[in-house]
Order: C-alpha cells, then structure tokens, then sequence
C-alpha cells in the first residue's frame, strides 16, 4: 500500500495537556540524546488524539523529540497502524480478516462495512464519521470473527449483529464491547465446561474498563452504553 | 594497539585488524566483495544483501559481509581459526538469488540511461548475475521527484540501497532525504517534495550505484566510454580539490572527483561540479582596445603595440586574480619587476609578509580536522569557503569533537560550544582554553578576510601565541584557489594595493574580477578569460586561459602545491596565460629567462624548491616576534559572506547552472522568512 503525506492537512496540531504530560513522561524512560527512541509510542498518542497522523503532528512530534520531520515520516509511513489520511471522526472500524475470522464470517462483516460505510477501506464514509479497513490477526481467534473500534474488541459477531453495531454507532449511541452473543470471555459457546462458578461479574475485565468509560475511545462523547 | 586475528578467506591464512569487517578484510587481500549499499564513507546499513559470504561453523546461512566484524567470528569446534568463503556454491547462488531480485522491478532501459557504461549494477549483473530471468509478472513503477537543477531521478531504477539518504543526513549534515514506506511501496522521497539545499547534492550522482540519480545538466550529453578523461586541479575555492574532467572533442562534458584523502576525500562542491558551462560563456576569444571609448576587436601585435605605446616612460604596476596559476603569475612579477613596476596579489589588504610562510598558510593540515578534539573556527564561514571543507568539520563533531565558533552569524551544519562575533569574546576564550586543552589537542580554522588590516594582524599574532603555547595547530582559509600560491612567488610589494593602484599609471589586471579598479588617467590591461567585470572597463584585453586550457600549478590553503593539466585548448585567439606574457616581453625587448613551459617551471623551482614537490605539504615553523601583551582584541569579527555562494569568481558568473541555482537558493531564504 503506497503511503504519503495527505494532500490535505490541517493547519496545526497541539497535544492536549495530558498527552503532553504523558509524552515526556515518555521521553524519560530512555537516556538524554535518544528521545527519538519515544517515536512510536508518541505518534500513537497523536493518532489517540487525532485520529490519524497529519504532517503538522509529525512536524510537532519531530520538534519534541528533537528528530528531523523525515526520519519521523519514515517511521509513520512504516507501520500501517499509523493513518496518513483523516479517518471516521466516531469511529475508525478495523475488521480482522486472517484465517480464523474469514471462516466464521468476517467476509460478510466487510460486505456490511463497504454498503454502510464506504466502498474502499480507508476513505470516509459520506458524513465524514466513519472509516474501515481490513487488518492481519488481531488474536481474539476463539471468539472469531471480531473487529476493533479503537481500543475496543467487539467479538462473536455476525452479519446481522454488526449491522446493528454499526447503526447503533450511526445514532450516536455507543455499544457495550466483548462479546455481543453473551459469552464472558472464550470459553466453549455452549457455556463453561471448567473452572465452573468462578466468574462473579457479569463481563470481564477488559469490557469492565470500557464501560467504566476509563480506557476507550469514546471517552470524548461521554455517552451512554447500548446493547445491539 | 592493534588487535590481530588470524582467519582464513577461501583456504588462506591472513592477519587482519578484529574490528575490521569481512568486507574490510577481504579488501585489504585483494578479494573483490560486490556491494550495493556499503560505502567506505559512509554508515553500514546492510540492506542490498549482496555481500553475502559463507562464514564456516557459522549460521548455516550467508552473512552479510560488509556488517559482520572479524571479532565475531568464533573458531572451530577444536579451536580451529575462523573460515570464511567467498567463492564457495552457496555464495555463488547467494549472489545470483540477490541479483535476480533486484533485477525484478529494475528497468532494462540501460540503452537510455545516462548511467550506462558506469554502473554498479550492470557490472556487477554481469559478473555474479545470472543470464535469464525467470521473472514474467508486471514490474513495479515508481514516480519520480523533483530534486532541483542538478540532480535528476528515475526512481523506478532505484534498488533502495539508501546510500543517498545515508549521505544527505551524514555528510551533508541536512537530512532531506529518506525512505517512506514499506517492501515493494517504499519510496526515496524529499521531506514535502522540496528540492534539495544542500551545496554537496551533486556527490549524489556519483553515489547511487544505479541510474536513480543522475546528473541534470549533463543528462543524455555523453556516454562514459567516448569521454577523454583527464585528471587535474579545481580552482573553485581554496581546497584544491583533486578532479577529473571528462571532455569531448573540445567541449568539457562533466567534472567527477577524484579521491584524495588529505583534500576532499571523494566529494566536490555543486560549484565545482557544474561549473562546465560558465567556461564556454563569456568568453574572451580575441585580443581587444579601446579606440574612442569603444572595445574593438583587434590582432595581438596591434594590442602589444598598444601596450609598448602607453608603457613609454610611464609607471606600471600589476594585481592579479585567484584563479591565475603560479607559472603566469611567476612571469608577470618577472616581467613588471625588470619594467621598475610593483606586483600585489592582496587586494584585500591583508598584511601578511611573505617572509614566514606560517603568517598565510599556517602549519596545519586539513586532515588535521579529523585528529584533534577541539576545533575554533574564527571568522570563516566553512560552508560558503568551501562545502567539503565543512563536511570534515561535521564529521569531527560526529565523532565528539568539540566545535567553537567566532563570527558573523551563518548557518552550520554541527552544534558548537561557544557561538560569539565579538573579538573581546573571543580574547577571553584563548585565555581560558590556553589553562585547559591538552598539548596538540587544539586546532584553529582561521579566515583569511579577517587576518588583514592592522587589526587582523594582532588577531593573527594571538593566534600564534596560543597555537606556540599550546604545542598546536591553525590553518588559514583563503578566497581564491591561489591566494596562497600567489604570495608563495612573492607577488607582493610593501606599500599594498591601495597606494600601488593610485601611483601606477599602468596597471595591469591579470585576472582580477572582483570589483571594479579605478580608471582615472590610467590605461588598464586585463589578462583573463571571461568577459566580467575585469574586462569591462579595460583599454587593452589581452584573452587568456581558463583552468581546464592549461596546466599550471596550483597552492591551496593549507600550503599544499598541486599541477593541474590541459584538458582541452583555449577558444579563438585565446593564449595559455604565461604565453601571453612572454611574448609580449619580447615585444618590450625584456628577455625573462625561459622560453617553454619547462624553462618557466625550472626558473620556478630555482628560485622557490618547495613548488615542485607538487602534492607535497611542506612543513611550516611558527613564528611571533610581536609582543602582543600590549595589543587588544577589539571590536566585531568581520563578515566573511559578502557576496552569493554562486558567484564568487567569473566562470560561476557566467554558467547559467550557478545562476538558476542562486535563483533557486534566494527564493527558498525568502520562503523561510515569510513562514517564521
């Protein structure tokens, strides 16, 4: 995939004040003259913020850490994790399409994504608020087929389950992530066969954290979680 | 010191250095190791995988030759010395498997490409390549960029070998270029297609083994094999740097470097590179006189006779440009002593006496800049005197050295300690790193320009002093390719250039384009070779040689005298430059001891030994006989930069290459400031 510099690009960019914080906690874990080892993580942080990575973020990026704005292209340019284009302002979907996935189905949860979001990965839907793409093994196997919205998985899915997963998104509404057919985690589909009675809680903890509203990226709208 | 490890290569026993690489090694004993990205220049990066060897008890795998230290080979199983291979099957096949994927998504447009002939990849495709290929899906394109006037890309014959990019960031110290993208999509591009800024882009062309980059100006002119190949002297700055003129028939088609690691290793400036053109412009191709106000066309007995005419019982006295080698500049001084005239070479007005050879040439050496580890640079911008002058002072602040600079603000492409213009600064700096710094550890890059004057000389004595007391080294950077040379044969006088200029009724200007002479009530003869400022205001042009029409030599900063050769003859009527002045000696009836080039060099030699050592640094003792306790460091260090880096002498004046690259150069400063 050919990857360049957007033409389009944003006037500025400025990390919020807890990212900076954040960014030169960073900084200090390596040792004074090799800040450019912060690289990743600090572009990360930027596609957090920004949704992608635009030329004035590298150009910013590059000034905290000291770097020239190419080597930092190069390295955003490098992984595909990092987009060089403007993504769905709400949510960014990220289907995975390996082996187990594409057997259970996650061909037909692409068809979903190419008839309500657009037609090619990578390019906004007509609103503006939503994008997707095809990404390699994203190691939720047992609960396949699964895709990614920013740091959250949404697991056991089908064609009519993320259709409604994405109108719901498309109202404005926020679905509860893990798996949308009621498993805690990945035990066997037809209920747990050890370790009975063990789980007290009703989710585990990663989609705990979500609804906690602490770790996800819909944190900005602050809004209510919905079933499907 | 060294730490010698014995290994074999293909069945030989050999001694090398443990720090060395297999590459190194195999060099050192005469075996060939093909390669695409390793340069000895530059950092290891590994990537083109064709120097694969076979390193026995190793991985079962080939190794990467030119990234694999002899002191990681491990000896055999019973303490056998390490083996590596070279020539063995598996590095054969190695070889042949790398090839045929580069050779995948390469071009076969060899026919039309200017690389052709000289190419790293199509000589290398022959010797360890294999003769078909199996290849039959679509080859990958790639768009080309735009990297200014000088250096042209077909990006798709680029094998990313990142040699370029490598140099951009290491040398040329402004990291430009890089390599976006990932497998079959990555791409050399320029941060936001920018053109490049750099004055040692041109060294690109030589680097990048394929036909990616090429050179512009010289774009479908010549095939390499049809080209007369002649080695000689650049004149473009004061470094000397050893070159290689390419010509056909008698047009000059291109100008490469020639390595010499104690002057410009392998690379040359952009100025010095492309100059070719300014030499078949402007020029001067038949001798001229002022009949009524107006240049006319004239033979060259009717200009000597002009001269013969205005020369009765008047006063002559004689300047000369930086671009003259010693063999004119010898005979004219020759010529206008026995006429009772003055000679001055210092129209700047530096004093230095020509006596001590130390007070303008110093008694260091370029290839000092690599060995101490503290180096003060005083008025000089390294950059504009010369760009591979500079890349060696980058490369000592790579390698840790600790740079200070005194001067006029200008970009620099390392960091420095002490960054001040003022001279008091300046002064207390010496005193505190006279207590500090090792014996021999210190080296001082001087500016001629700030060296002249009476202010420039208690400069110079102060850094004399330091330089005795501290057991240490200065060199003095000059303007012309032999400011030095010049002053060498004592083409000097006492009273300097101003009062020789106002009591001369004659003058003549042997190449000296600088600025304008005053004219009043004086007849002004001009020896040069282009139509500039020299020849404007003339009454009597008399069309010599430029730099590639004869041979001559050449001294350059640091002392160094070097010959240069003819590469192809003057235009027209044009003259070699002692030529001229012999024959109009015997118009003057004044017999100057030589008849041929051969005779000139041996009353050279007589006279000043040390020039036909040619290549040869002559040592230099410092001496100070000036107490300078009593003298002060005052004021502000003078501005060495006064006019663009593209026009410093008359042959870049009139090569259309170094205007387009001044335009270029101009508009990019402006854009820096609207956007700041």
């Amino acid at each position: 995939m050919l990857r360049r510099i957007h033409p389009i690009q944003p006037n500025g960019f400025k990390f919020s004040a807890t990212n900076m914080k954040w960014a030169k906690e960073k900084i200090k874990k390596y040792p004074p003259g090799r800040k450019a080892s912060a690289v990743i993580p600090i572009l990360w942080k930027v596609q957090e913020q920004e949704g992608w990575v635009s030329r004035p973020a590298i150009d910013c990026v590059a000034k905290i850490l000291e770097m020239d704005p190419i080597r930092v292209l190069e390295v955003a340019s490098f992984y595909f994790m990092f987009h060089l284009s403007p993504m769905g302002d709400v949510a960014h979907i990220q289907v995975c399409g390996t082996t187990s996935c594409m057997l259970s189905g996650s061909e037909d949860l692409i068809k979903v994504c190419k008839e309500e979001i657009s037609q090619e990965p990578h390019s906004r839907s007509s609103d503006g608020k939503f994008s997707w793409e095809e990404v390699e093994c994203l190691g939720a196997c047992a609960n396949a087929p699964i895709v990614q919205i920013g740091k959250d998985y949404f697991e056991d899915l089908s064609e009519k389950k993320f259709r409604g997963l994405v109108k719901l998104l498309k109202r404005g509404k926020i679905p509860v992530p893990g798996s949308q057919v009621g498993r805690f985690s990945c035990e066997p589909g037809n209920g747990q066969k050890s370790l009975q009675g063990k789980n007290k809680e009703k989710n585990n903890a990663s989609v705990q954290l979500a609804l906690r509203g602490k770790d996800t990226v819909f944190k900005k709208n602050k809004l209510k979680f919905n079933s499907v | 010191m060294e730490d010698l490890k014995k290994i074999l290569i293909n069945g030989n026993e050999v001694e090398v250095e443990s720090s060395l690489t297999i590459l190194q090694a195999c060099e050192q004993h005469g075996i060939e190791i093909p390669r695409f990205c390793y340069h000895e220049r530059l950092s290891i990066a590994g990537n083109c995988r064709m120097c694969l060897v076979e390193v026995v008890g190793g991985p079962p795998k080939p190794a990467a030759s030119c990234a694999l230290q002899v002191k990681d080979l491990r000896p055999g199983r019973n303490g056998e010395m390490p083996e590596v291979k070279t020539n063995s099957k598996m590095v054969r096949q190695a070889r042949e498997g790398v090839m045929e994927f580069l050779l995948i998504n390469h071009p076969l447009d060899c026919p039309i490409c200017d690389q052709g002939g000289e190419c790293d990849l199509q000589d290398q495709a022959m010797a360890y390549g294999l003769d078909f290929s199996r290849y039959q899906e679509s080859k990958r394109s790639v768009e080309d960029i735009n990297l200014g006037p000088l250096v042209k890309t077909s990006m798709t014959r680029c094998i990313s070998c990142t040699r370029c990019v490598r140099f951009m960031t290491e040398v040329a110290g402004v990291s430009e270029l890089g390599q976006t993208g990932r497998g079959e999509d990555s791409e050399i591009i320029s941060y936001l297609g920018a053109s490049l800024s750099s004055e040692l882009q041109g060294n690109l062309i030589d680097l990048c083994p394929v036909g990616a980059l090429t050179s512009k100006p010289y774009a479908f002119t010549a095939r390499p094999w049809e080209l007369d190949k002649t080695e000689t002297i650049d004149v473009m700055d004061s470094l000397g740097s050893n070159i290689r003129i390419d010509s056909k028939g008698s047009r000059i088609m291109r100008i490469t470097p020639i390595n010499n690691d104690e002057i410009n290793e392998e690379w040359i400036s952009d100025k010095t590179r492309f100059i070719w053109d300014g030499l078949s412009r402007q020029r001067l191709d038949s001798p001229y006189i002022r009949v009524k106000g107006k240049l006319i066309k004239c033979s060259w007995n009717d200009a000597f006779c002009t001269i013969k005419e205005a020369l009765k019982g008047k006063k002559i006295g004689a300047i000369c440009g930086e671009l003259q080698p010693i063999e004119s500049i010898f005979a004219l001084r020759n010529l206008v002593g026995s006429l009772g005239g003055k000679t001055e070479c210092r129209i700047d007005g530096a004093l230095f006496w020509n006596k001590n050879r130390c007070d303008y040439v110093g008694n260091g050496s370029f290839a000092d800049i690599d060995k101490c580890r503290t180096i003060t640079i005083i008025g000089c911008d390294p950059n504009f005197q010369s760009p591979v002058l500079n890349s060696r002072v980058r490369r000592a602040w790579l390698r840790g050295a600790e740079i200070n600079y005194f001067g006029d603000k200008c970009e620099l492409s390392f960091e420095t300690i002490c960054n001040e213009s003022s001279l008091e600064k300046l002064n207390k700096f010496l005193i505190k790193k006279d207590k500090v710094i090792n014996d021999g550890d210190h080296l001082i890059i001087l500016g001629r320009e700030n060296i002249s004057g009476e202010s420039g000389k208690i400069l110079l004595e102060k850094v004399k002093n330091f330089c005795i007391n501290k057991n240490s080294k200065f060199i003095i950077i000059h303007s012309g390719a032999n400011s030095v040379g010049a002053i060498d044969v004592g083409f000097t006088s006492d009273v300097g250039c101003q009062k020789l200029l106002e009591s001369s009724d004659v003058i003549f200007n042997l190449g000296f384009d600088e600025m304008e002479l005053p004219k009043k009530d004086k007849l002004l003869i001009y020896q040069g070779s282009h139509g500039d400022v020299g020849a404007a205001n003339a009454d009597v042009i008399l069309p010599g040689a430029a730099y590639t029409e004869e041979s001559g030599i050449f001294v350059n900063s640091e002392g160094r005298p070097q010959m240069s050769n003819r590469v192809i003859f003057p235009p027209g009527d044009a003259k070699e430059n002692w030529a001229i002045i012999r024959a109009l000696s015997s118009e003057l009836g004044i017999d100057l001891n030589f008849n041929n080039l051969v005779d000139l060099r041996n009353e050279i030699y007589k006279e000043y030994g040390f020039l036909s050592e040619t290549n040869n640094l002559q040592e230099n003792q410092i001496k100070s006989d000036l107490d300078i306790s009593k003298f002060q460091l005052k004021g502000e260090i003078k501005a060495v930069v006064t006019k663009s880096y593209f026009f410093t002498n008359p042959i870049a004046r009139a090569s259309e290459t170094m205007a387009e690259l001044d335009k270029l150069k101009s508009t990019k400063q402006k854009k820096n400031v609207i956007s700041v």
